[in-house]
């Protein structure tokens, strides 16, 4: 159990590698834990979440900034002496030993006595369920037993820092959600700061007490998972957390209004005033399928467009309509009869309009009125 | 249905006359290994002959040196191919598991060195071999035949180490394992079957090795090609003879390698099929 803290964190490969960009993989990381968090960093492949990760264990070194676990900056620490365990996408169980045997291999590198790693993989195997499995070899293992095992190797350590990268993506989708519960039950008891690299926003909501969203090697946004839903730093946040994911409309503002072909939109008090000390009228006004309702023609904020998908999932039923040029997706009540083709007159409520700038695409926040109000984290 | 059997059917036999053309010289050697030199002399082929172990008799006989010879080609294969795999592993999981930017051009480099017709290399060799008291010596043919064949374990062990997962390698390394413990624990015991048919075919490569053996060697250090050789004397060919000690230096090899296939093949297509 430790605080980790990476303080302006970067990686460039440089010459290392041939053909790879000059440009930093990772880029100016700055983030502490709490003591026994978990952090799940989160974003599309390629964004660093993985390479950052590598860098706290020490399977890369970073090139610029310090990387502190418990306090001891760790930069130059081979990954050995960093006190960490990994579990790997694929693994990475050694094949030819049994799962007593992965479970024991670090224990047994640090020469503990023989009663003592029997005694931690009896209780990791216990944790896990997998007291049945302990004689056999990785290759006679499902998916979902793998992934326990890379689990307990993790576990007898009693490491510091738990590392995960993607650990649940090779496994179904159903089991993925068992696993999922499971690794945040383990997380609870055991309280050691864990970060979990995945690529699934739903994951990252799930099991994430807070989520770093990080894209093309800069972090966008840290903050806890309902704070990311509601208050996105930015059009990608926005994008990126929720599923389905938010629409975007370019409009025009004009005295508390946003519109454009199709769409008109009031803002509330709050955005009012923000808008009021801000130069320029362009905006990208986000909303949330989830938040779109039927209404007829006459609502204030009102969105029109006609049917070009639907998607009937049960509870709900998912459309997507042409607005204008642009295209909308809502989530309706399943019981509501949408037909391809029809025309269909959309609202939703001002407090839960998103605007964004339309250059740098940031939150365009909302302005604390006279009431001090919950929008202002 | 009928004109698929029909092709099978010709195919197999098309594969049985190919190897049977493959076999046959090594059939032939057997045959007239268990004639008389008359017999082994007729122009007309003959198959049918009441065979005889005299030439046998000859290559084995005390005078003969067949097991000097063959104490000769296991040791210098032996120790050559023991010593190519302690050099060739380091160099293979330093390739495979730390990839810099010249280790492509590195691996390339070294198998162009094969390119070379050995006998570009064989005056200066010899000359330094000379010079130094290693011709006509065990040790110098050892590390000929070393030189010979690194490339080629390097190569091969370089693509066995390639097909562990790094993701291995690198959870060993987070279990606290140094480079000399990820080695003999966990990246040796899983590449053991292209270790295996590795050292066998660098095996095979040295036993099999005649140019060298018969321009660096004379007696002492000569192997069984030196042996074979041999009997091309001034008298004249004694085919029956040289079949016979033909058939004693390769019965070894081929015995091994009969017991290994399993191995060999399974070695030799494991990077291939991905």
């Amino acid at each position: 159990m430790a605080i980790v803290e990476l303080k302006n964190v970067a990686k460039n490969y440089g010459s290392q590698i041939k053909g790879a960009s000059s440009s930093n993989a990772v880029d100016d990381f700055n983030l502490v834990t709490r003591d026994g968090e978990f952090v799940v960093l989160v974003g599309p492949s390629g964004c660093g979440k993985s390479t950052t990760m590598r860098m706290i264990a020490g399977l890369e070194r970073n090139t610029e900034g310090e990387i502190l676990i418990g306090g001891r900056d760790v930069s130059q620490v081979p990954p050995k002496e960093r006190d960490i365990a990994m579990v790997f996408q694929s693994y990475a169980l050694y094949p030819h030993m049994s799962v007593a045997e992965n479970m024991a291999f670090s224990l047994r590198l640090k020469k503990r006595p023989a009663e003592e790693i029997k005694q931690k993989i009896d209780e990791a195997a216990q944790t896990l369920g997998i007291q049945h499995l302990l004689e056999r070899k990785p290759r006679e293992l499902s998916g979902g037993q793998r992934q326990r095992v890379a689990l307990g190797r993790a576990i007898v350590r009693d490491p510091q820092v738990f590392l995960m990268d993607e650990p649940l993506s090779n496994l179904d989708a159903k089991l993925r959600v068992d696993m999922r519960a499971e690794i945040v039950k383990l997380h609870k008891r055991l309280k050691v700061t864990t970060f979990y690299v995945t690529h699934d926003q739903v994951e990252a909501m799930t099991m994430g007490e807070r989520i770093v969203v990080m894209k093309d090697g800069k972090i966008q946004q840290i903050d806890t998972p309902i704070n990311l839903y509601e208050f996105p730093a930015n059009r990608f946040v926005a994008g990126f957390i929720g599923n389905p994911s938010m629409n975007f409309l370019p409009a025009k503002h004009v005295d508390g209004v946003v519109s454009g072909d199709g769409y008109r939109l009031s803002l509330d008090a709050a955005h009012r005033a923000s808008m009021a000390t801000r130069g320029g009228a362009d905006v990208w006004a986000g909303i949330r399928p989830e938040h779109l309702r039927l209404s007829d023609a006459a609502a204030t904020n009102r969105i029109e467009g006609t049917v070009d998908v639907v998607e009937t999932l049960g509870a709900v039923t998912m459309v997507q309509l042409s607005v204008g040029k642009h295209s909308v997706s809502a989530q309706l009540p399943g019981h509501r009869k949408v037909q391809l083709g029809d025309t269909l007159t959309l609202t939703c409520d001002s407090d839960k309009l998103h605007l964004f700038d339309s250059e740098s695409e940031l939150a365009i926040a909302r302005e604390s009125t006279a009431a001090p109000s919950a929008a202002e984290a | 249905m009928n004109s698929n059997r029909f092709t099978n059917g010709a195919l197999g036999v098309l594969a049985w006359g190919v190897a049977l053309l493959i076999f046959f010289p090594i059939l032939w050697l057997l045959l007239t290994s268990f004639k008389t030199e008359q017999q082994a002399f007729t122009v007309v082929p003959n198959f049918f002959f009441s065979p005889t172990l005299e030439s046998f008799k000859m290559a084995l006989a005390q005078g003969s040196g067949y097991w000097h010879y063959a104490w000769n080609s296991a040791l210098t294969a032996v120790a050559s191919t023991v010593i190519g795999l302690a050099l060739a592993v380091p160099a293979a999981y330093a390739m495979a598991f730390y990839p810099n930017k010249r280790t492509d051009f590195l691996l390339v480099w070294m198998v162009s060195t094969k390119f070379i017709p050995a006998v570009g290399v064989l005056i200066p060799i010899y000359l330094v071999y000379s010079a130094v008291g290693l011709l006509d010596n065990a040790l110098g043919l050892t590390l000929l035949f070393t030189a010979m064949n690194l490339p080629i374990i390097v190569w091969m062990v370089y693509s066995y180490f390639r097909d562990i997962p790094k993701d291995i390698v690198e959870a060993a390394d987070i279990d606290g394992a140094s480079i000399m413990q990820t080695l003999f624990k966990v990246v040796l015991p899983l590449a053991l079957p292209g270790l295996a048919s590795t050292g066998l075919l660098a095996l095979i490569l040295a036993w099999n090795e005649s140019f060298w053996s018969i321009t660096m060697t004379d007696h002492s250090a000569a192997t069984l090609a030196v042996y074979i050789a041999s009997f091309k004397s001034a008298e004249g060919l004694f085919w029956a003879k040289m079949s016979a000690a033909s058939v004693l230096a390769i019965a070894p090899i081929i015995v091994l390698g009969w017991f290994t296939q399993r191995q060999m093949v399974r070695g030799l297509t494991f990077g291939a099929v991905k």
